[in-house]
């Protein structure tokens, strides 16, 4: 049923298509939402908090938790040990060899994975004991880059598999080659998509409890969906689906897709719980939130066109290489699949091939993030278009236009399978370039660059994908393995509505809204089909999978809300309606076209017959025995919606990724301060076709809410890894989203095309800026640095730093003798830290070179060593309290003199581990003498930081390290001389003598 | 995130506040706004086992104008001191520089000495009390209050000449000489972020004092007298810093930043820039 039907008994009063404010927004607003963390725990709740690894890819030797469990308040330790006694990995979307356990049971493969979980009487109780527990690694090298990760000398992650890369996939549709051979043109392009992630407010909250006498776990989560998890979480926890009941809490602090990245902390609490007995909350931190929940999937693209001289493109290849992180957990490779049917953007283009690769990386495992594949293809596709625009010398749009699907050929099967169902591609870009005021935009730009200011307009078209289609995630596999498994797909959506004795109205929907205002535009459809007021119906989103309807499709993702669960909504409130249309066409013997519903009441066309809608909905309860025949009593009906549309993959691998399609056109003009290379947004258009519009005032907040996370992803966010695997974006002063002062006010322009396939014509808009708007802001960016900058260098986050290095710093050289005696710090911005140094000690070569095997000078040297214990030939091990100013741990470290070469040099050792990280520092110190009988003593140094302090402080590790490291020197030499000696060094180490502090 | 277990007082006297800290020593830390030690303490970097509040002592919530100094208490808050009505006049620097630090709600409660306690090396009050040449007054038990120059207060990255028995009373930063000119400038990612490179000049008839912030490990500042070479004198600078790639900039576009903003700056070609500070309504 499209939008012309639907309405053919529908009142003139209506709510759909309205800007109606949400009714979920005043209690929001005055403080009284019910998110997790707010609900009721049962008495005697315990607290967990989750040891986590420190290292991104270590072999587990021992785990001892006696210690912990010492410790007042702890009620038990979850380990691997049990996990793997209680539960079973996750089931994974390629066959491999691989395992994922909900805990690390052998090895760990990436900061942040959690190795075991303290249960205790609070949370802080919990903390105290996190660094109790004693975990022995082997440490092992890593994989972090994608590209390195497939090279057969890299560091592999899942020995099983024998190779980072778990799925490799090949596909042709139509005649490339051919058409690459008679193009007139070819170009091809690489770019590489950062990770990052839609960070909310509110992270994972959890609460689990175990029923020993059913078996059966019970567990309240933030979960987002998509439902299909529930069979994931089911299979690992290894009970019936009807053991595993799931509930979501009545309200979000947002989730944006990572909030499916919970399942497996439903798994761990549940575990937990069945461990100490009682019920386990657990509510994830910033820092666990931002190293270790989910982040959008990194991608390596090389795509390639063939072109005529008019810019109109024959056939693409896209060769994508899909960093999913430290393992492969549900649903991905969706990421890769996701956009798969519709590769070929809003054009109209026939030859397609395809190399799709799945890498493991020691890096946090990939999930749900808004937009989930688009920004990758777009980012690699509409940077291609703006490409071949330059090459031709073409206008960028004109390129676009020749390029569009034809308005005639919808709905259009796209090469790899789409079918876009609706759309006016053309007039979507007229009306953009009109209505947005692209020739003003054109003009600021030429008087911008008359006075040689850097200033550059970007276009982007796209197509947006909503309601997928549960069987794309089965396009990873062989056809012949998709044959053996039985087809996959569709979208169910269910919605239940029913009216009671008084005749007030519920909704329940199964869509866990995370803020988006689902009880709004729920509650407008079906007051618009019932005829009765928006404040007579209540809407309830919390989902209960032991009592509710529910299905694998369930759930908040693929912007499937609009299209497919306000169309179950019609539908259930249709089958409500039509009980009634019965019920009043037998009392008042009418027909049933006769009957009206509006403004609380049925009645009849013709004005005889009136009744309130409350009185004959009532009746169902209070009278059944008046009611026609056939008709049960009672009022509550289900509605059950999937679309014929979305078929499983066939023989030709193509697929119907998605059900719906809606069109975007963006621009946008940006200047890049000459000074700064901080990338100002002049102005920003975005047109959205998304089908019949429910709500446009949603829509806007959509579209806001989606540009705004996007500017994040173009100029502010990236997560960064250092070599060595260690994070270091672990705070929100690391990892920086925009606020509200950052990101301007978009214009936004609509059309309305709507879908032939969805019940009320309407299609997904939840996340297409976060597809287009990326991209079209390194588009502008381009356009403004010009032809000089090698076009892949343009690799988002845009920030100033880079930005002004790609418009080139002419760098004077470094004078003469300036910082000649300092230290030569060379860091890649890391935890690895290397540098030099020298001090000036006055005593002979031959006394420093043995003070330092002298354990009580060696102890004297280490500030802050508590004791110093000899364990072999010049080996101890040490308890060091290292301080930067307030910032002070407690390290257990092993300190090593090897390398001797009496009395030249000596390299001197340390590795330890503390409650916040793990340190490993190596020197080698040469001697050599002065004049009065002094020594030189010169020493190159290597630290290595991981684990927590490398992922909150970065920005000061390697100030920290050199002052530290000076620190050892200034105290030998102090201990040698009972003074400090002269030199301008001195004067610089002066300052680490004595006591001090920097914390008040 | 939650601090391990301490003990919290909070004294309202100065002499009390000082007692308790002479007798606590390295186990205690003096928290007055909390905007730094809170994250600290919650991501247990640090585990002091006392905390003295020191927000309640009234007789350290002040601002004076004396001795050719404006004196601020240990107890004022960044907002109080921006709102103080003659600043433009008396540190015509501090005025232009206190929209930059953090975000007026954090301004509310973080105060002027701690941030210069903490010593951060990208923060904004440490740079302006250094260029200024101003003081940090600090006071135990016994003897007479110290006084040290902000040179000699910022030794390193969080690290400063306060010893652990001593509380930092009082900062002074010197008045606007007549004559002279202020001017303060920063590049950050996003308002309120930490300095990638933030300039505090003093632009007097002979010389200029710049400080510079953000690169080296604590606040560096020169005097270049004015009629020398000033792009030859501000590279010299720029690679004297030591600065270092780090995940938000690279070393190259740190020390572009001191020569190209530090020359503007000191030319006066460019002037404030409007900061996106977002001010609370009155």
């Amino acid at each position: 049923m499209n939008s012309a039907t639907l309405l053919h008994h529908q009142q003139p009063h209506s709510y759909v298509g309205k800007r109606q404010p949400r009714v979920e927004d005043e209690a929001l607003l005055r403080g009284l939402g019910r998110y997790a963390d707010d609900l009721a725990v049962p008495p005697g709740t315990l607290h967990a908090a989750v040891v986590r690894s420190p290292h991104a890819h270590a072999r587990i030797q021992r785990v001892v938790i006696e210690a912990a469990l010492q410790i007042p308040g702890v009620r038990g330790v979850l380990t691997g040990e049990d996990v793997k006694r209680w539960a079973a990995p996750f089931p994974v979307g390629v066959r491999q060899p691989m395992e994922h356990w909900c805990l690390a049971v052998d090895k760990v493969r990436y900061v942040g994975e959690p190795v075991a979980v303290i249960i205790a009487e609070d949370r802080y109780l919990a903390e105290d004991a996190l660094d109790a527990v004693e975990i022995e690694y082997d440490v092992l090298g890593v994989s972090i880059d994608p590209e390195m990760a497939t090279n057969d000398d890299a560091s592999v992650l899942h020995e099983a598999v024998g190779s980072n890369v778990v799925n490799d996939r090949y596909f042709n549709y139509g005649d490339a080659d051919t058409a690459f051979e008679q193009a007139a043109h070819r170009l091809s392009l690489k770019v590489r998509y950062p990770r990052s992630a839609c960070t909310p407010i509110e992270c994972y909250v959890v609460l689990g409890q175990y029923d020993p006498a059913e078996g059966g776990y019970d567990v309240m989560a933030n979960f987002q969906g998509p439902y299909a998890i529930h069979s994931v979480m089911a299979r690992a926890l290894q009970v019936p689906a009807n053991r595993l009941r799931l509930r979501t809490p009545p309200d979000s602090g947002g989730s944006f897709g990572i909030k499916q990245g919970v399942f497996p902390y439903v798994v761990m609490m549940g575990l937990a719980a069945r461990k100490v007995g009682a019920p386990v909350k657990w509510v994830e931190d910033r820092l666990e939130h931002l190293q270790g929940a989910s982040s959008a999937t990194n991608r390596v693209t090389t795509i390639e066109a063939a072109f005529a001289s008019d810019g109109r493109v024959s056939a693409l290849r896209f060769d994508q290489l899909d960093d999913c992180g430290a393992y492969l957990r549900a649903p991905e490779p969706a990421t890769t699949y996701r956009m798969h049917g519709n590769l070929t953007g809003a054009y109209d283009i026939h030859h397609l091939q395809v190399r799709n690769r799945i890498v493991m990386t020691n890096k946090m495992p990939t999930g749900l993030n808004r937009g989930f594949g688009g920004p990758q293809v777009y980012f690699a596709l509409e940077r291609l278009m703006q490409r071949i625009a330059v090459t031709l010398d073409l206008d960028p749009l004109d390129v676009i236009r020749r390029n569009l699907v034809p308005t005639e050929a919808f709905p259009y099967r796209c090469a790899a399978g789409a079918l876009l169902d609706s759309g006016d591609y053309r007039r979507g870009i007229e009306l953009g370039v009109e209505q947005g005021g692209l020739e003003e935009l054109r003009q600021r730009r030429e008087s911008a660059r008359r006075e040689g200011r850097h200033y550059g307009i970007g276009y982007t078209v796209a197509v947006e994908p909503s309601i997928s289609n549960m069987g794309y995630i089965t396009m990873a596999q062989m056809p012949e393995e998709r044959r053996r498994a039985g087809p996959k797909n569709g979208a169910v959506s269910t919605a239940t509505i029913s009216v009671d004795p008084l005749g007030s109205v519920s909704v329940h929907v199964s869509s866990t809204p995370q803020g988006q205002g689902h009880r709004t535009v729920a509650a407008q459809v079906v007051a618009d089909v019932l005829g009765i007021s928006l404040e007579s119906i209540r809407v309830d989103v919390e989902l209960d999978t032991g009592k509710d309807a529910w299905s694998i499709a369930s759930g908040n993702y693929s912007s499937r809300f609009a299209g497919a669960v306000a169309g179950a909504v019609h539908n259930a409130a249709l089958k409500i309606r039509a009980r009634l249309d019965a019920i009043a066409a037998q009392q008042w013997q009418v027909s049933v076209e006769d009957i009206r519903f509006g403004e609380g009441r049925i009645y009849t066309a013709d004005g005889v017959h009136a009744t309130s809608f409350q009185r004959l909905a009532g009746a169902t309860h209070w009278a059944p025995g008046t009611l026609p025949e056939g008709e049960t009593g009672g009022l509550r009906e289900t509605a059950f919606w999937t679309p014929a549309e979305l078929t499983a993959p066939d023989d030709d691998e193509r697929i119907n990724s998605s059900l719906c399609y809606g069109f975007i056109f963006d621009y946008c003009g940006v200047e890049l301060d000459s000074l700064t290379g901080r990338v100002t947004i002049d102005r920003y258009v975005t047109l959205h076709d998304a089908g019949r519009m429910l709500n446009p005032q949603l829509v806007d907040g959509q579209v806001r809410g989606a540009f705004a996370q996007a500017v994040g992803a173009a100029l502010y966010e990236a997560f960064h890894y250092n070599e060595d695997g260690s994070f270091a974006s672990g705070t929100l002063a690391d990892y920086l989203i925009p606020t509200t002062v950052e990101v301007p006010d978009p214009t936004i322009l609509h059309m309305e095309t709507p879908s032939p396939f969805t019940p009320l014509g309407a299609k997904g808009v939840g996340e297409g800026n976060n597809m287009s708007t990326p991209v079209c802001i390194a588009n502008a960016v381009a356009d403004a640095l010009g032809d000089a900058v090698e076009p892949g260098a343009i690799e988002l986050p845009l920030t100033p730093s880079k930005v002004r290095m790609l418009m080139g710093i002419e760098e004077p050289p470094r004078p003469e003798g300036v910082a000649e005696e300092s230290a030569q710090a060379s860091t890649g911005g890391g935890s690895k830290l290397s540098a030099s140094d020298s001090v000036e000690i006055p005593a002979s070569p031959q006394h420093v070179f043995e003070s330092i095997l002298d354990p009580d000078t060696l102890k004297a040297m280490i500030p802050g060593c508590h004791s110093l214990e000899l364990t072999g030939d010049n080996t101890y091990r040490a308890d060091v309290t290292v301080g930067v100013g307030m910032i002070r741990a407690r390290f257990d470290a092993r300190v090593e003199l090897t390398e001797l070469e009496p009395p030249h040099s000596l390299r001197l050792s340390g590795a330890g581990k503390s409650g916040m990280g793990d340190a490993a520092g190596a020197a080698k110190i040469r001697f050599s003498e002065i004049e009065g009988g002094k020594t030189r003593l010169d020493y190159d140094y290597e630290v290595t930081v991981g684990g927590k302090i490398a992922s909150v402080g970065g920005r000061m590790l390697s100030s920290a390290s050199k002052m530290l490291i000076g620190q050892i020197f200034s105290r030998l030499s102090q201990r040698l001389s009972g003074s400090t000696s002269k030199g301008s060094l001195w004067q610089r180490l002066r300052a680490l003598t004595g006591k001090r502090g920097g914390d008040q | 995130m939650k601090p391990a277990a301490f003990d919290y007082y909070r004294p309202t006297t100065r002499r009390e506040a000082i007692e308790q800290l002479v007798e606590r020593g390295e186990d205690a830390r003096i928290i007055a706004g909390g905007q730094s030690l809170m994250a600290v303490l919650n991501m247990r970097l640090s585990q002091p086992r006392v905390l003295i509040d020191i927000s309640a002592v009234d007789e350290l919530r002040y601002i004076e104008r004396r001795d050719g100094y404006l004196a601020v208490g240990a107890a004022t808050t960044q907002a109080e001191l921006a709102e103080y009505a003659v600043l433009a006049d008396e540190v015509p620097l501090l005025e232009q520089m206190l929209p930059w630090i953090g975000h007026f709600q954090t301004r509310n409660r973080g105060t002027v000495c701690g941030s210069i306690a903490h010593a951060d090396p990208s923060a904004e009050l440490p740079l302006c009390l250094a260029t200024l040449g101003g003081e940090v007054v600090l006071e135990t038990k016994r003897g007479k209050p110290r006084r040290v120059t902000g040179d000699d207060f910022f030794q390193g990255v969080l690290t400063t000449a306060r010893r652990p028995h001593e509380l930092i009373t009082e900062v002074r930063f010197p008045l606007s000489k007549a004559g002279h000119r202020y001017r303060f400038q920063e590049v950050a990612m996003r308002h309120g972020d930490f300095a990638i490179v933030a300039l505090a000049v003093d632009i007097g008839e002979t010389e200029y004092r710049l400080g510079v912030g953000g690169v080296a490990d604590r606040p560096v500042v020169r005097r270049i007298p004015r009629d020398v070479d000033l792009d030859d004198a501000l590279n010299t600078l720029a690679w004297s810093l030591e600065a270092q790639d780090d995940i938000h900039a690279s070393a190259t576009y740190r020390r572009h930043l001191v020569r190209e903003m530090g020359r503007r700056l000191m030319t006066e070609e460019i002037v404030q820039e409007e900061t996106t500070d977002v001010r609370p309504a009155r």
